[in-house]
């Protein structure tokens, strides 16, 4: 069997590529499911109330917001970058609605202005990152601040109740549709069409491209920076539509809402198998390792484990999961350093 | 000249599961000789020089390094032992000086292990003084140029007092004068005593400086010639296992229709005053020194860099391509010479790699047709004849050649009219290489204008019907037919 020797120098069996490639490609998506599965079946015997409808329902409530989110930043991280402002933009956005209704605007217009101011901080963050070329670490990180800002402003700093939503309104955030909660089939929905688009459609192949190489995407005829603009509008979006659900949900315009999201979705997506160089990464995996965090979670509080305990446990799992990974990336290849 | 042998390789083997890397090969280097290696990708030269180096051991067989038998378990006991490796992939940390590279890990240290600078510096000086460069000790690795990177390598080695030097491909970056300069070195090192182990794929280079050549093949010895008793032609048949007849496809006889001309173009920095026409049916090179501007007219005529005046005629209409995406949609492309940064996405598959400049032409309402992508990639992989197990390999795992062909299936899947190919066959075998030259005459008689950027004189003599040479940023001179010869366009080149 001919030796083939890449262009790193490293020879590379014939056969072994078959194998290698096959297994990275629904690999880290099987693990966790497998994982996610294990663990559940250990819980319901430690905790009987873990596979009860109510529990289910509520954990899935619980993630929904998360996990449109998660969405969103798979794509950010699949371009190279990340997007620390979305939390900042739920809160901005929950409250932004919830203040113009409280001035009299009817809800669902308040909603769709919104959800326009929220997407045209994104085109703000896009046009910095994308067009002047400055690092989205920073970038996003004073969008962060700027939106956090935004909500205590519009909130002066407290809680706004929303007594009397329309019907309808609440419906989003606390409505069924043949037992299933609303606010979960949103998510669902949007994580169905996020990941087939994905996968393929060709504005979101172009970010791969761009994640993989930018040079070479430039090179290749990509628009990059329209590409670019286009993420952070699209996180940007979605962190909005999780604010919107979030204030149906609990009828409250918080100002502290979504805070510490950014690093929870963050790690479900890069848990999900999403490696933070960009070029990689599913939806579907973002949502498994989203589901993850959250049976875990649900497990600490069914167990009566302190709240404390979720922050040490979910970093733990992250660096565990990213650990496992890079060693078994190492193995594969049979590398031979020049 | 001494006579002692320096390095004697005997039976060495090696296996990697589901290969063999070498099979009982042999070698020896004398002491003040400068001995080639060649042998294309997947001969085993990398992995013999790994073995010997110290990287891993061998399976079987001996290594008499100096007289004695060794065995190294780490590169370390190598360097230490007195084997010096110059890279192909220079090694250098860019973000510390020059001085602090050659002696890492081996500073001398003072009260409270401090480095004694002065020292370090100094011992520096000395070192580089027998390169006659003026390469100050204190200055970051990463400010230099790729040749006095090189240099500081070599003189790392020597600070280790290094009896055996192997250098990997060490021009493959360099200038033809600053090649020139290397060789200098490599000839005094020579008369110190030292071995030279000199892989390279460039015949012209072994047969100037060498004197001896091991050939490898698949993993085997073949044999070793006196470089004066021997021909390129030989060499290059023993490293293929072929008889080669003609090393570049035959030219073309009549060119057709002006496809594009360029007039007066000029980029202030870069260019001036550049007005060319290119031909269907014939390959137009551009020669020239690193530095002369090629690659920046190549740019700025696809639209991907700004011009300052001058105009572009493309089928004899006027034209000025907004931006890059533009020219790509006009069948105007640039083949970029780094193709690994530049032009490739390394982690992602060759069906994306080779789609990756039509993905809106093959999609539909936005979205995309796997059929139409699969179809596209199959249909190229086949026609270049790039040797892959499945289209769903990532492109990283394929040899340079075979990457190289394909970057050029990317830019032929857009059914290109002109294409700018810059160094078309940097870092590839011979075989590769002949067979993307008889490719890029294919093109051209098909009706694609080919216009190759190259700085190895031997494929723009022999690939191009007609050559242009710039220097400094302006055309210098143009050479037709039986007046491309190595000198004239070397003079042309050089500003006469």
């Amino acid at each position: 069997m001919k030796l083939q020797v890449n262009a790193n120098d490293q020879i590379v069996t014939e056969s072994a590529f078959v194998k290698i490639f096959n297994r990275i490609k629904g690999f880290r998506e099987a693990t966790i499911l497998l994982t996610i599965i294990v663990f559940s079946a250990i819980i319901s015997f430690l905790a009987p109330n873990f596979l009860t409808i109510n529990n289910l329902r509520t954990t899935a409530i619980g993630m929904s917001g998360d996990g449109i989110i998660a969405i969103g930043m798979t794509v950010a991280i699949v371009l190279g970058g990340f997007d620390l402002s979305v939390g900042s933009i739920l809160g901005a956005s929950s409250v932004i609605a919830g203040g113009l209704y409280l001035s009299g605007i009817n809800i669902w217009l308040g909603c769709l202005i919104s959800i326009t101011i929220c997407v045209l901080l994104g085109l703000f963050d896009g046009l910095l990152i994308g067009k002047v070329g400055i690092n989205p670490f920073i970038i996003t990180l004073g969008m962060m601040q700027m939106a956090r800002g935004i909500a205590y402003v519009v909130t002066t700093g407290s809680p706004q109740s929303l007594s009397s939503v329309p019907i309808a309104f609440a419906f989003l955030g606390k409505g069924f549709i043949l037992g299933i909660p609303f606010i979960v089939l949103v998510f669902i929905l949007l994580a169905v069409a996020g990941d087939l688009l994905m996968r393929k459609s060709a504005p979101f192949r172009k970010v791969f491209y761009i994640g993989s190489n930018e040079k070479a995407a430039a090179l290749s005829g990509v628009n990059v920076s329209k590409t670019k603009i286009g993420v952070f509008m699209l996180t940007a979006l979605l962190s909005s539509i999780a604010g919107i659900l979030t204030l149906s949900r609990f009828s409250v315009a918080t100002p502290t809402a979504g805070q510490g999201t950014e690093m929870r979705v963050i790690s479900a997506a890069v848990i999900g198998g999403a490696s933070l160089s960009g070029g990689q990464g599913t939806i579907f995996g973002a949502v498994l390792g989203t589901i993850l965090l959250n049976v875990i979670n649900n497990a600490l509080v069914l167990l009566k484990v302190s709240v404390y305990w979720q922050n040490l446990i979910s970093g733990l799992i992250l660096i565990l999961a990213v650990t496992i990974d890079y060693l078994s990336q190492r193995k594969k290849k049979v590398a031979i350093s020049k | 000249m001494q006579c002692e042998d320096v390095l004697i390789v005997e039976g060495i083997s090696k296996s990697f599961p589901g290969t063999q890397a070498l099979t009982k090969v042999k070698m020896e280097v004398k002491a003040g000789e400068i001995h080639a290696l060649v042998g294309e990708n997947g001969a085993g030269k990398s992995t013999l020089m790994n073995i010997i180096s110290g990287v891993f051991p061998p399976d079987e067989g001996r290594i008499v390094f100096l007289g004695k038998q060794v065995r190294f378990s780490n590169p370390n006991e190598a360097q230490m032992a007195g084997i010096g490796f110059v890279h192909q992939e220079l090694s250098l940390c860019p973000h510390i000086s020059v001085a602090e590279n050659i002696y890492m890990g081996r500073y001398e240290k003072g009260f409270l292990g401090i480095i004694k600078r002065k020292k370090l510096y100094s011992d520096t000086t000395e070192l580089l003084k027998v390169f006659n460069n003026n390469i100050r000790p204190e200055i970051l690795a990463g400010e230099l140029n790729l040749a006095d990177q090189q240099i500081v390598e070599i003189a790392k080695s020597l600070s280790l007092k290094c009896k055996l030097l192997i250098l990997d491909e060490p021009t493959s970056s360099l200038s033809d004068s600053e090649t020139e300069i290397l060789f200098n070195i490599i000839r005094k090192l020579k008369e110190d005593g030292i071995g030279i182990l000199y892989i390279s794929h460039r015949m012209a280079e072994i047969f100037e400086l060498c004197d001896k050549v091991t050939i490898f093949r698949d993993g085997y010895y073949i044999n070793t010639f006196n470089v004066k008793d021997t021909t390129p032609q030989q060499v290059v048949e023993s490293m293929v296992g072929r008889e080669l007849h003609n090393l570049y496809p035959p030219k073309s006889e009549t060119p057709q229709e002006t496809i594009m001309s360029v007039n007066a173009l000029t980029k202030h920095g870069s260019f001036r005053d550049i007005s060319f026409s290119l031909k269907r049916g014939e390959i137009l090179g551009f020669s020239g020194l690193i530095g002369s501007g090629r690659t920046e007219l190549a740019r700025a005529i696809c639209g991907i860099d700004r011009y300052d005046s001058g105009e572009i005629f493309f089928n004899h209409n006027k034209i000025a391509f907004k931006d890059y995406p533009d020219a790509i949609r006009h069948g105007v492309c640039y083949l970029t010479e780094d193709r690994k940064q530049q032009g490739l996405f390394l982690n992602l598959s060759i069906s994306n790699n080779i789609n990756a400049s039509i993905i809106d032409r093959i999609s539909r309402y936005l979205m995309l047709s796997p059929k139409k992508e699969s179809e596209n990639a199959n249909e190229y992989v086949r026609k270049l004849n790039i040797k892959i197990a499945d289209i769903a390999q990532h492109v990283n795992s394929l040899s340079g050649g075979n990457q190289q062909k394909v970057m050029i299936a990317k830019w032929l899947s857009i059914n290109p009219n002109v294409i700018f190919m810059d160094e078309p066959t940097r870092g590839i075998d011979v075989g590769a290489k002949s067979e993307i030259h008889a490719m890029l005459r294919e093109m051209s008689n098909a009706g694609i204008g080919v216009v190759i950027i190259s700085s190895e004189l031997p494929e723009i003599i022999g690939m191009c019907d007609r050559v242009i040479v710039m220097h400094e940023g302006s055309i210098k001179g143009e050479v037709t037919g039986e007046e491309i010869t190595e000198k004239s366009i070397i003079l042309l080149a050089s500003g006469q």
